[in-house]
């Protein structure tokens, strides 16, 4: 999240579009009702699905699931169309003015911009971005022009480009009556008046789509035309579906960056450390230009006394990437071609909540050994049993099961979506011979360590053996303590902490594991993340609970929350107070620039984390346009409206030969669009829930949501079981399916797509055969196929059948 | 004190939280149910059920679709219909005006829950005692909210003095109309004399599948004119019987 849960409260107008804020994050509709009753906020839910956010909703709105670049990309158009957006801001604050490249060009009978070219490893196309560039002087300085008329500015080339996205276009490509769209875009868009707050949060529903990268930058659009970005009650808000999944995306559970966000080194381009710091550093002022001292600081990290400045400080032990995409979906395919040939899963499932999950499972024979971290056994580590489907005899993988802790038994922080880093203390021992995450991370790595130093033969062993691994206790246990300091940072020499991230260097004087959390933890009476001051009066920023990364920041982006002058937009919910001379006199949130700046020198590089210092419109940040546009789901039912010649994401590999129903004929076969979900009752792939009998006694069973029109077309009555297929059920012709429980409801109706009327059904993901309560896998219907920038699965939209039994 | 609770129903989300947490305070076993067409379950009050939210879809004539939530479960009358028809006096209004079952001396007859205006009361056949919600009166009386109360995500659930609640609940209704809800009304002021679980509706009570007109129905009456001064000879009855019991038990030592 750009802002955070609390500062929901300052928002106008919400727009929850893909995202299911009351059934997925319940306690945060207490923000939301807290604007309604004290602002007279409204909430707009955008959803194929009356769910229960859309219950309480002011406006629903309903959209075939994928056409979220339609609507957004519609409601972009009417507020250029109808000049509704936020002069001013987008003036001073964003990329509008700046002109592009004459090489950029768009073609509107494929949707392809300029730079597409064939990549037959990945089965797709990909760009060259150089046309997507900014006309620069001969300093190498963006050209502008302020009155934004020329039309090779951004402004103009945005304005040309969404002008298609008609409100009789769009509702032909969404489903959504005219009426409706229109009354959604003239109530956010009203968020575009200076001192109005319009608050965009989204969730999966959002990302899991070929293009679930560029619907968010869709949104982000919308926010920064209407002024929204920066601002109390504003923001592009990623409402995280995990207690800690900010956590440990923060900490790299991604496979593409490395702590802080700092891109994984690739082999091919980063060879030495030179070469990553000249290819990877922006020019100051731009924050990242910081770069090296948080590399070579999380060098030291790591690799301690060995890390010197004559050794690159150990750049070399740090794993290189290779050219494949290294995500879940890679990872299970290499798994099957037999590559991998051993796996921890740590507080995970795949084999329910991963896409095309059947064929996952029958992957994992092809693996030597399988780790299961889990406080039950999951279906991931019974993938090779009987109730599994599998024939226990044929499977060789050897498979270790290791009893972890539930949240309450243990401690240590969690990072919520809205960036706080929170400790949690221990409630309670736990169970048997259970132990926390992290006791079991370290007696694993101590291991590890005395396997590589003993074995003579072992290759490499440096970047294990010598990794700094000195957290334990007094008790034996490991101190974590030790490894809030070594995340938080301290300098090497004295051992003291570092107050937070300005205080690093790049010379290996100091240490520090990830760079982003650095003051979370800087000294051990009062560590920030356990301090729990609660705000008494203010804008909501509490900045006395927790520690918000960076900085203990609650909203980033905060100068964009006042104009050039220094005047807030919103007078009621002003953060920064300057005097006569400029200088910052008050101030209700950690500014977001550096303390030297005046409040102007702020106000021209807003955008600090970005190389021109100003919020792009356009965009050279993705691998599949500078500007989002409409593409179908990679399954879909109807071609695409907008551009007639466009498959779906064209950027987005292509995994295996004959998954997807792609023709006619397949089309007809799996005639219904299927979203996947989760209900407020059931966590995830259910492993933990399903074993508690008081969550199962309220939803006991799969079920599958579909709409009074198509049970009767189908003769299903509600509450009976059906049987549900896809395209990757279908093996050597024989088609498969799962069986579910028919949920008929008034709550999904049929959609009239360009004069064709199409069905949409829904189904939650959180049952499988473990646990007290079992049924079907959902994602055995899902695709493996994802999105262009980060391969996050296409869940949410992909084509199935249903049929009555019998 | 009178005390209340105040259930505002258009802050419902249907989270369930209230559900699973009266299940968890209570330590009410959880039952075996089935997935039966929505998403309401368990599908009836019982021994171990004593509330949980009701779920109503509702499409107009523009078809237009709402989902309506509201939480079920013992409304605490003060004309209450279990105790007019309790022929061992085991149901009685607690200090709070709150409804409470003995279940020492419920003798099993399930009339309450046969009587009951809103269908809240479980009978335990093993046990051979009716049982519902206490208004968490283990809590109230230690100075904690209920359960539910304290467990809501989103401030629909409120408890405190009754005025207060009243106050709240006028409040709030004052709010709903000015946004333009005509039909929000609040329920359980007069009703039954007063329920001691009151709502703030969007809509009529029906829409939340609560009775428009709640009434103690005729028999329940009838039963409790009746049966009112045989019920007083029964309990000398019972007292002296005790009281023999006692003796003996005495001679015995």
């Amino acid at each position: 999240m750009t802002n955070h849960w609390i500062d929901y409260r300052n928002s106008d107008v919400f727009m929850n579009i893909g995202g299911n804020t009351a059934e997925n994050h319940p306690i945060s509709m207490k923000w939301i009702e807290k604007a309604r009753e004290t602002r007279g906020a409204k909430l707009i839910v955008v959803d194929p699905r009356i769910t229960r956010t859309a219950a309480v909703a002011d406006l629903y709105v309903p959209i075939r699931p994928g056409t979220n670049i339609a609507y957004l990309g519609g409601l972009i158009n009417y507020v250029l169309e109808n000049e509704l957006y936020h002069k001013e801001y987008v003036l001073s604050y964003t990329n509008a003015a700046y002109l592009v490249s004459e090489e950029y060009d768009f073609d509107e009978e494929t949707g392809l911009f300029s730079g597409i070219q064939d990549d037959p490893d990945r089965n797709a196309k990909k760009y060259d971005r150089s046309s997507w560039s900014y006309q620069t002087d001969s300093a190498g300085n963006p050209l502008k022009d302020p009155s934004l008329e020329n039309p090779q500015c951004v402004f103009q080339l945005m304005k040309k480009f969404y002008a298609k996205y008609t409100l009789d276009t769009v509702s032909k490509i969404t489903g959504c009556p005219k009426d409706i769209l229109e009354e959604s875009y003239r109530l956010y868009a009203s968020t575009g008046k200076p001192g109005k707050a319009g608050n965009i949060l989204y969730a999966m529903g959002i990302t899991q789509f070929t293009h679930g990268s560029q619907n968010v930058r869709a949104c982000a659009i919308v926010q920064l035309l209407l002024g929204n970005m920066g601002i109390p009650g504003g923001g592009v808000n990623a409402q995280r579906g995990q207690s800690n999944v900010q956590g440990s995306t923060d900490m790299a559970i991604l496979y593409h960056i490395i702590p802080g966000y700092l891109s994984a080194p690739k082999a091919a381009s980063h060879p030495t450390l030179a070469d990553y710091i000249e290819k990877e550093t922006p020019a100051p002022p731009c924050w990242w230009s910081n770069k090296p001292k948080y590399l070579i600081s999380m060098l030291k990290a790591f690799w301690g006394e060995h890390a010197t400045a004559d050794n690159d400080f150990c750049y070399d032990y740090l794993p290189k990437l290779d050219h494949r995409d290294h995500s879940h979906i890679g990872l299970y395919k290499y798994m099957g071609e037999g590559e991998i040939k051993g796996l921890i899963c740590w507080a995970d499932n795949p084999a329910v909540t991963g896409p095309s999950a059947a064929a996952k499972r029958s992957y994992q024979s092809k693996l030597d050994w399988l780790v299961s971290v889990d406080i039950f056994e999951n279906e991931t580590a019974s993938f090779w049993k009987k109730e599994a489907g599998a024939n226990p005899k044929e499977i060789q993988t050897e498979v270790f099961l290791l009893p972890a802790t539930a949240s309450f038994e243990r401690e240590g922080t969690k990072a919520n979506s809205g960036r706080w880093i929170q400790w949690q203390w221990k409630a309670q021992d736990a169970p048997g011979e259970c132990k926390a995450d992290l006791q079991i991370a370290y007696e694993l790595f101590k291991k590890l360590q005395e396997l590589y130093a003993a074995d003579p033969n072992a290759t490499f062993p440096d970047p294990i053996t010598k990794l700094k691994w000195d957290y334990e206790g007094e008790d034996g246990r490991v101190d974590i303590a030790k490894v809030c300091k070594e995340i938080n940072g301290y300098t090497v020499a004295d051992g003291q902490y570092v107050t937070n991230f300005v205080g690093l260097k790049d010379d290996g004087s100091t240490a520090c594991g990830n760079w982003l959390f650095s003051g979370y933890y800087n000294n051990d009476e009062n560590p920030a993340c356990q301090s729990r001051i609660k705000e008494t009066e203010g804008i909501g920023s509490n900045l006395g609970w927790s520690f918000a990364w960076p900085l203990n920041r609650r909203i980033v982006y905060n100068r964009c929350s006042a104009d050039l002058q220094g005047n807030p937009w919103n007078p009621e919910l002003q953060v920064f107070w300057w005097d006569e001379e400029g200088k910052l006199v008050k101030n209700l949130d950690i500014p977001d620039w550096p303390g030297a700046w005046s409040f102007e020198e702020a106000a021209r590089f807003p955008y600090i984390m970005l190389p021109e210092g100003q919020a792009r419109f356009f965009s050279n940040g993705m691998v599949d346009g500078p500007f989002p546009a409409h593409f179908e789901p990679a399954e879909s039912p109807v071609p695409n409206l907008l551009y007639p010649k466009a498959t779906f994401n064209p950027v987005s590999q292509r995994w295996y030969e004959g998954h997807l129903a792609e023709t006619e004929e397949e089309r007809s076969k799996y005639p219904y669009i299927m979203s996947t979900y989760r209900i407020t009752e059931h966590y995830q792939s259910g492993i933990m829930t399903r074993n508690m009998p008081w969550l199962n006694e309220t939803m006991p069973e799969l079920f599958i949501e579909i709409s009074e029109e198509l049970a009767i077309e189908l003769n299903i009555k509600n509450g009976e079981t059906v049987l549900v297929e896809s395209k990757r059920l279908l093996k050597n012709g024989e088609q498969k399916s799962i069986k579910a429980k028919a949920c008929v409801t008034k709550r999904l109706k049929p959609m009239t797509v360009n004069g064709k009327q199409v069905h949409v059904v829904g189904m939650p993901f959180h049952w499988g055969y473990c646990g007290m309560r079992k049924g079907a896998i959902t994602n055995d219907l899902s695709p493996s196929v994802g999105d262009a920038n980060t391969t996050i699965p296409e869940s949410k939209a992909f084509l199935c059948n249903i049929r009555k039994v019998g | 004190m009178k005390a209340t609770k105040l259930i505002d129903t258009t802050k419902c989300i249907g989270c369930r939280a209230c559900q699973v947490a009266c299940k968890q305070w209570n330590q009410l076993p959880a039952e075996d149910t089935e997935f039966t067409g929505d998403y309401e379950n368990p599908p009836r009050f019982s021994p171990v059920t004593w509330t949980k939210i009701v779920f109503r879809e509702q499409e107009d004539e523009n078809g237009n679709v709402r989902w309506l939530f509201a939480k079920h479960g013992c409304v605490h009358c003060t004309d209450a219909a279990c105790i007019k028809v309790c022929p061992a006096n085991a149901i009685s209004h607690t200090e709070y005006g709150t409804v409470k079952i003995d279940p020492r001396r419920c003798i099993g007859c399930n009339y309450c829950a046969a009587n009951c205006t809103f269908n809240v009361i479980g009978f335990d056949r093993a046990a051979n005692v009716a049982r519902k919600c206490t208004l968490c009166y283990d809590r109230i009386t230690n100075g904690l909210i209920p359960a539910c109360a304290k467990t809501c995500p989103t401030g629909a659930i409120s408890f405190g003095e009754r005025r207060e609640m009243i106050a709240q609940a006028e409040k709030r209704l004052e709010e709903l109309k000015k946004a333009g809800n005509v039909k929000a009304r609040i329920y359980g002021l007069e009703e039954l004399d007063g329920l001691g679980v009151m709502y703030v509706l969007g809509d009529a009570p029906s829409s939340y599948g609560l009775p428009e007109n709640p009434r103690v129905s005729t028999a329940a009456q009838i039963w409790n004119v009746i049966f009112k001064p045989v019920r007083a000879v029964m309990v000398l009855a019972m007292i002296f019987a005790l009281w023999v019991n006692k003796s003996e038990s005495s001679k015995v030592k």
